[in-house]
């Protein structure tokens, strides 16, 4: 395989820029039980979430702990299946298939977790753990592939092999769950939390090979990540994800550039660090008040209990997505006009909103 | 320390009165020569079955009343470990010497129930784990009140009352109902404000928060962070900010010490590390994260290996098998010093100045 300096190999006869998942109005419902005190309810963890993820495309997924992003990501390999709404992967709708169907199609979609050692069976060596997907779908002259993913991911075959993943890096172990991602040549892989439990120096070198597995095989990625800056490094479009919705989507660079959404701009206002310009402190400005409890999600828009913009009619009526610029939708009634301060400007009419 | 000039009180206040998106730069707090907290040559080994893993090799630093210094470095650097020296929280195989004086009194090896008298009191600790740390069978309220009275001689209604003072001075909302919950019933960052209100319940001059802020959203460590700097601006309370997350650091500490291997590698004020940075591995880490000013799908610089075990550490650099400045010189361990101004290295090929700036 050929190393492919820009863009996306075409893979399968798909192309860079055509559908490869179209997620529509996925909802998802879990009902608590009553226990020590608490009353039952239902958590409302998806609420009509709709998303496409084009071939060769990442999209990166960001938002709060419990805002859904895991759920989204489990509602899409339908482990388990959404309580509604469609998921159609290669132009199949995953929610229709049978079980046996559903396994064939799922070859071509995989998971990668945040815990490296918890994903890995402990007993096992390097190479029968990357052997096991082989297996499973009955590829044949395995031995040799193990060794040319062993290498992909950059473990030599020679030397990891014959570890058990207690006898590695946590960096290592989430070398050896890629290598097991990619092992049937997937379409899309999906990464909930993949780097986050690395340490900063091992997080890069993991970055940088899903970023050369990308570019050598035309993957699709589905990136979740509570972190706004790891995403962005990683991302063609980014969605942000607010208590089971969808708050805003958009291309990375002018989502991060010039958030609409005022979750959005909370978000990144949210970060320490130093500013790049000035070499100063960047000092974070909080929300006020907590997240909403997703058992009883707030009327109309769900981010208006901390919204700086809120007015009354985001108690009344809930906002959708809708296109506020090329390719870049937002969710909201006052949004961010970029160039304005965020959250000083005085919400216009939203409808006079056209590109920038 | 440096003498820096620093700004008066007063602007401070203002700044933590308007926190804005834009909001100007926190001045360091004064630097009275005074220090509240001096570490000198600390080390902590811990012996096994034939093993013995040097956690920490000779942590140095000082700390003021009001001040804030950041404590940084990877998972298993020695972060931990030399702050539960500090607190005499170690298990009985850890080895400590050095020496650490809080307020003129030793704190290297104080007898357990020594130790017990400062933990609370002087110093206090707020750890990652909210849910761990808080008894899941108790109202939070019964537990703070619980920690008033093992430092104070308030009879049980005025621990109920200073209990309630605490969770509204942590912003809890609503302190009367809260106090009767247990901590199943809080979210993450509930659960933080009320370790910080058990923390505060003994008054204590030194704060140590170990990745306090590290399971919680940004969102919340935002509002977390800021009210530890309220409450530092109130009480005066010195403030030890353990993390990994350099950005963290840069935002919220006076001065900070990066730590590798259990070492000292650089130790600056805030301003002037992140300014010129001189050890390479701090370097490293600062190259190495992600960040919003960065391109899509760039790669990152990376480096390679992984950090050396502590129970066979080779001679010299510690990060001399990762670091690309190294040479020959480097089997040799470059001491620590201060080669500019209150900035300390310990590295024989510093970094020189980076052309262009880059935000973290
Ligand atoms: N099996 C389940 N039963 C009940 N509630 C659930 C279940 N799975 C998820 N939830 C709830 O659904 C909401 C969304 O959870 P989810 O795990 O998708 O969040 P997340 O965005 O991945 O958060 P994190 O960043 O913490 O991983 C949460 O309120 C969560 O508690
Ligand atoms: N009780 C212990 N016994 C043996 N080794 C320990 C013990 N506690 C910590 N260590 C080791 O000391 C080193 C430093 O740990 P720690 O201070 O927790 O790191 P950090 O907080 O920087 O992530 C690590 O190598 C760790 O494995
Ligand atoms: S719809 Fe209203 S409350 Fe919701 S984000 Fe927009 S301005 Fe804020
Ligand atoms: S002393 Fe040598 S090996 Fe160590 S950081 Fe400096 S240049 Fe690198
Ligand atoms: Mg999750
Ligand atoms: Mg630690």
């Amino acid at each position: 395989m050929t190393t492919l300096e820009k863009g996306t190999a075409p893979v399968d006869g798909r192309r860079p820029g055509e559908e490869l998942l179209s997620a529509r109005d996925l909802v998802q419902e879990f009902p608590v039980r009553a226990a020590g005190g608490v009353r039952g309810g239902t958590v409302h963890a998806l609420s009509g979430v709709s998303f496409d993820i084009r071939a060769g495309e990442t999209l990166g997924v960001v938002g709060e702990t419990g805002s859904g992003k895991s759920t989204l990501a489990r509602s899409v390999i339908q482990a388990p299946p959404p309580r509604s709404g469609s998921v159609v992967f290669e132009g199949t709708d995953l929610t229709r298939l049978r079980r046996r169907a559903l396994v064939r199609a799922r070859r071509e979609m995989q998971m990668v977790y945040q815990d490296p050692y918890g994903s890995l069976n402990p007993r096992w060596r390097v190479s029968e753990l990357v052997e096991e997907p082989l297996r499973g779908y009955g590829v044949r002259d395995r031995g040799p592939r193990v060794a040319e993913l062993l290498d992909m991911v950059g473990l030599d075959p020679s030397v990891y092999g014959r570890r058990r993943p207690h006898e590695m890096s946590g960096g290592q172990c989430q070398r050896v769950a890629i290598a097991r991602a990619i092992a049937l040549n997937p379409a899309l892989v999906i990464c909930d939390e993949a780097v986050s439990s690395l340490d900063v120096l091992i997080q890069s070198q993991v970055l940088n090979l899903f970023e050369r597995l990308r570019r050598e095989l035309g993957l699709s990625y589905l990136f979740i990540s509570h972190d706004l800056a790891l995403v962005k490094q990683v991302s063609d479009r980014v969605a942000v994800m607010h208590l089971g919705q969808l708050a805003e989507v958009g291309p990375a660079e002018a989502l991060y550039r010039g958030p609409r959404h005022p979750y959005t701009a909370a978000l990144l206002d949210s970060i320490p660090g130093l500013d790049a310009r000035t070499g100063r402190p960047r000092r974070p400005a909080p929300l006020a008040g907590e997240p909403p409890s997703p058992l009883d999600p707030p009327s109309g828009c769900r981010f208006r209990t901390r919204c700086p913009r809120a007015r009354e009619r985001c108690a009344v009526e809930e906002p959708v997505l809708v296109e506020r610029a090329p390719d870049h939708r937002v969710a909201c009634h006052f949004p961010i006009e970029p160039g304005t301060p965020t959250g000083a400007d005085a919400p216009a009419d939203a409808a006079e909103r056209t590109t920038p | 320390m440096s003498e820096l000039a620093s700004e008066p009180v007063a602007q401070r206040e203002d700044v933590l009165g308007t926190a804005t998106a834009d909001a100007p730069v926190r001045g360091p707090a004064p630097d009275p020569a005074e220090p509240l907290l001096v570490v000198d040559d600390l080390r902590v080994r811990f012996v096994g079955r034939g093993r013995t893993v040097h956690a920490v090799n000779g942590l140095s630093y000082s700390l003021a009343p009001g001040r804030t210094l950041a404590i940084i470095g990877e998972s298993g650097s020695g972060k931990s470990v030399a702050a539960r020296a500090l607190m005499g929280l170690l298990p009985s195989t850890a080895r400590v010497s050095g020496s650490a004086r809080f307020d003129g009194t030793e704190l290297v090896g104080l007898s357990e129930r020594e130790a017990r008298r400062h933990r609370g009191a002087d110093i206090a600790m707020v750890f990652q784990d909210p849910a761990r740390s808080l008894n899941p069978t108790m109202r939070i309220g019964v537990q703070i009140a619980e920690a008033v009275r093992a430092h104070s001689d308030l009879d049980k209604a005025a621990a109920h009352r200073r209990a309630v003072e605490l969770l509204a001075m942590v912003h809890l909302p609503a302190p009367q109902r809260r106090f009767h919950e247990y901590p199943h019933q809080l979210s993450g960052g509930m659960r933080q404000r009320v370790m910080i209100a058990i923390a505060l319940a003994g008054e204590p001059r030194l704060l140590v928060a170990d990745e306090a802020t590290t399971a919680l959203d940004v969102t919340t460590q935002a509002q977390i962070m800021e009210l530890l700097l309220e409450l530092q601006q109130r009480l005066g309370t010195a403030i030890v900010l353990i993390s990994h997350d350099l950005g963290l650091a840069a935002s919220y500490a006076d001065d900070v010490v990066v730590m590798y291997a259990g070492q000292v590698v650089e130790r600056a004020r805030t301003a002037d590390l992140f300014a010129h940075v001189r050890m390479p591995y701090t370097g490293a880490l600062l190259g190495a994260i992600p960040r919003l000013e960065r391109e899509p799908h760039s790669l990152l610089p990376v480096v390679p290996g992984q950090p050396p075990d502590l129970s066979a550490l080779p001679g010299g650099c510690p990060f001399r098998p990762r670091c690309s400045s190294a040479t020959d010189e480097c089997a040799e361990g470059p001491p620590l010093r201060e080669h500019e101004p209150g900035h300390w290295w310990a590295c024989w090929h510093p970094l020189p100045d980076a052309p262009v700036k880059e935000g973290v």
